[in-house]
């Protein structure tokens, strides 16, 4: 078929199953977006091209599919980096198509040109350069397979303007070429015996799960093992909604804001099976203090995960989901060590850690606020995050009980990432209500989407945890400086976010008590139209439990006067 | 250079890779980006058109090694990756040594040298010559060592290059 390169991404994207692009057109990509005019692709324009490639990772993050955003060349390209650092951080799959100046100019520092393949190599799995309008359908079938395949990351097509435009014969049927560099998905037999036989005789087990448990939908198995062999489950943040957080075996989410009872605990166990987690610093406190005296089974689709910060006993290079069925095989039929001793001490740390909680229910209080969203909201409803203690909040407080129901930038630690990311997931999900659990700093990074989401009509409900600060920054100021607050203060009501709600067309609300919140949130939802919920909330609200940085987990507190003590 | 005088063992990884744009600047960047201390780097093509072998000769503890074999693995323009046993492999360097020869005491010192360590003297100029070396790295470095006796104007340095012997019966 004789088409031009333009036409040949568009269709080739149409054959992949694209249903949306996110994007911002400009004068290097014209004629792909000439060619989408034609197309079935919805195309939702975005504010600013970080919100593309956010709103892209939301959408891939709540639908478990590629999610495709679109830029033109220079700054375009550019702007798109933070949101492309943030799903590579997070292994999310995203496609980022970004136009570039014609061949012949490349190198010579054109109008608008950037080396967009070379600024993007480190947050990418891969990048093509298309440099033949015939290659078009191979590169993006490969885009497309790079970005799921293994443990799913950021692909980038840089598409040359002469490129678009030139006609060729194009086979849109195009294979690619079978890769040399096969990866492994099914685990060792050697050590998923070995795993069995450490989770058999465990005294003291428990299980960690991680993002990857989501990713590779292994939410079914993961829990049939631990029902099977009644082992506490724990998660990190990324791996929140891979266990549902209301199971009797659930004890809370490890790491610096972690629970105290999951932290306390996991430094207790003497089996440790972790599935899917790349042991950031923020989940396991100092690495030289995390599972020192357990047995450590780590599973992970990418080899180089195992070891690289913590040594495992027991590595298996697997997929998630196909580990925890051969590991479920293995088990099934034999007999366990019995838990029980340390089954009743998961149970009672659980309830002496939840006594400790004395404050009034009805305070228009984060935590309150938050609990409230959950009682209100459906069980698939979706909840993303700005950065911040807004984000720790929700991840303390809110209980998800579905995986791909919580999406939160775990990694990169992007502000800026729950609107856009919130977009792009009620694209993705358009019968689920989604809510951003934002803070007034995080939000004002990307305030601007409210006109894409009034404009495309993607209704979403934003609640704003409103202290006038930079608050985790003034809460660590507070903790390891004194109190100096320098550059953290950013004054509260500037801007008035229900006056700017409504200047972009968007309901909102300022609510003044938690019966009020709810009000407006149960408004919210039965919405056609996004809305703004301002909650001005104590600028002094601690993030409690806190594992400060650089130390065990055991050390978690859940006092603040604790952490002056400790001096930091 | 530090992990070497630290006396860490030595490695060898050989790893061929698809002739595609940019793998030399994605396998450079790992090597930055993970902080990977290494003594040399050497790349050329194979029998094979569009598919080269690149070879990485560092110092350093078994668990660096590992990870630099893993995250090698992952690029996806990455087919192979060995390592190789310095015992069982055949490693060569090439070296260029442009040396400070004013007269001939110092060029028939020079030609004594150059034979016992088997190079070759490639260039000549009335104070200056350039010789060639070939051996392992290990060999260069101490051929390099003797050089300095007359002043070394400029030097040039392949890096390591390998392959493995072939099993013997």
């Amino acid at each position: 078929m004789r088409l031009s390169g333009a036409k040949a991404l568009i269709k080739s994207l149409e054959n992949e199953g694209v249903k949306v692009i996110f994007g911002i057109p400009g004068g290097a990509i014209l004629p792909v977006y000439d060619a989408l005019h034609d197309s079935s692709i919805r195309h939702i324009l975005v504010r600013h091209e970080q919100c593309a490639a956010h709103a892209a990772d939301g959408y891939a993050r709540a639908s478990g599919r590629v999610g495709v955003c679109m830029a033109t060349s220079g700054p375009g390209a550019t702007n798109l980096v933070t949101g492309i650092a943030t799903a590579y951080m997070d292994s999310s799959p995203i496609v980022a198509i970004t136009g570039q100046v014609a061949r012949h100019m490349i190198g010579r520092d054109a109008f608008q040109e950037a080396d967009i393949i070379g600024i993007t190599t480190p947050i990418t799995k891969y990048s093509f350069q298309i440099q033949d309008a015939e290659d078009v359908p191979r590169v993006v079938k490969e885009a497309f397979y790079l970005a799921m395949e293994g443990r799913p990351a950021p692909v980038l097509i840089d598409f040359p303007v002469d490129v678009q435009r030139e006609e060729a014969e194009v086979d849109l049927e195009a294979e690619i070429p079978p890769r040399a560099n096969k990866l492994v998905k099914e685990p060792h037999p050697l050590q998923v015996k070995r795993a069995a036989e450490a989770l058999l005789n465990a005294e003291r087990p428990v299980m960690l799960a991680g993002g990857g448990v989501i990713i590779s939908n292994a939410s079914e198995e993961l829990r049939a093992l631990a029902e099977l062999l009644m082992i506490p489950v724990t998660i990190t943040l990324m791996g929140k909604g891979s266990f549902p957080e209301n199971h009797p075996l659930y004890i809370g989410r490890v790491g610096m804001h972690g629970s105290a009872a999951a932290n306390k605990l996991i430094m207790e166990a003497d089996v440790i099976f972790a599935i899917g987690t790349r042991f950031s610093d923020r989940s396991t406190g100092r690495f030289d203090t995390f599972a020192r005296d357990a047995t450590l089974i780590h599973v992970d689709i990418d080899a180089a995960e195992i070891g690289k910060n913590i040594k495992p006993d027991i590595p298996i290079v697997a997929d998630a989901k196909q580990a925890l069925k051969a590991i479920h095989d293995a088990v099934k039929d034999l007999s366990r060590k019995d838990t029980s001793t340390w089954l009743q001490r998961v149970k009672d740390v659980k309830e002496s850690i939840e006594k400790l909680d004395q404050r009034p229910a009805d305070e228009l209080s984060p935590k309150n606020v938050i609990r409230e969203i959950r009682r209100l909201l459906p069980a698939d409803g979706i909840v993303t995050t700005g950065v911040g203690r807004n984000q720790m909040w929700a991840a303390l407080y809110l209980e998800v009980y579905h995986p791909r129901t919580f999406i939160t930038s775990g990694g990169l630690g992007t502000m800026g990432f729950g609107l856009p990311a919130a977009l792009g997931a009620k694209v993705a999900k358009p019968n689920s209500i989604v809510v951003d659990i934002d803070g007034d700093g995080s939000f004002l990074m990307t305030e601007g989407e409210l006109a894409t989401s009034i404009v495309e009509e993607i209704p979403v409900i934003v609640v704003i945890m409103n202290d006038g600060w930079l608050g985790m920054v003034k809460y660590w100021q507070d903790l390891f400086y004194g109190g100096r607050y320098c550059a953290t203060c950013l004054r509260r009501g500037v801007p008035d976010f229900v006056k700017l709600a409504e200047a972009y067309g968007a309901n909102a609300a300022r609510p003044q008590s938690l019966q009020e919140f709810s009000r407006a949130f149960k408004e919210a939802m039965s919405s056609d139209r996004t809305t703004v919920i301002d909650v001005w909330i104590n600028p002094d609200e601690p993030v409690l439990p806190f594992a400060p940085p650089g130390r065990s987990l055991a050390e978690t507190i859940t006092d603040l006067r604790e952490v002056m003590r400790g001096g930091g | 250079m530090e992990a070497r005088r630290m006396k860490k063992p030595f490695h060898v990884i050989s790893f061929i890779v698809e002739n595609k744009p940019g793998v030399l600047f994605r396998v450079a960047w790992l090597i930055r980006r993970r902080n990977f201390n290494i003594e040399s780097i050497s790349v050329g093509p194979t029998e094979n058109p569009g598919i080269s072998r690149m070879t990485i000769t560092l110092y350093g503890d078994e668990p660096v090694v590992e990870q630099v074999i893993k995250q090698l693995r992952k690029l996806v323009d990455v087919v192979k990756v060995s390592r190789l046993d310095p015992d069982n492999t055949v490693i060569r360097e090439m070296a260029l040594v442009k040396v400070h020869v004013p007269d001939p005491a110092a060029r028939a010192d020079l030609d004594y040298y150059v034979r016992a360590f088997r190079g070759r003297i490639v260039d000549l100029s009335p104070d200056a010559a350039i010789v060639e070396v070939t051996g392992t790295p290990q060999k260069v470095d101490a051929f390099i060592e003797l050089m300095r006796s007359f002043g070394i104007k400029e030097l040039a340095r392949t890096g390591a290059t390998a392959l493995p012997r072939s099993p013997k019966e």
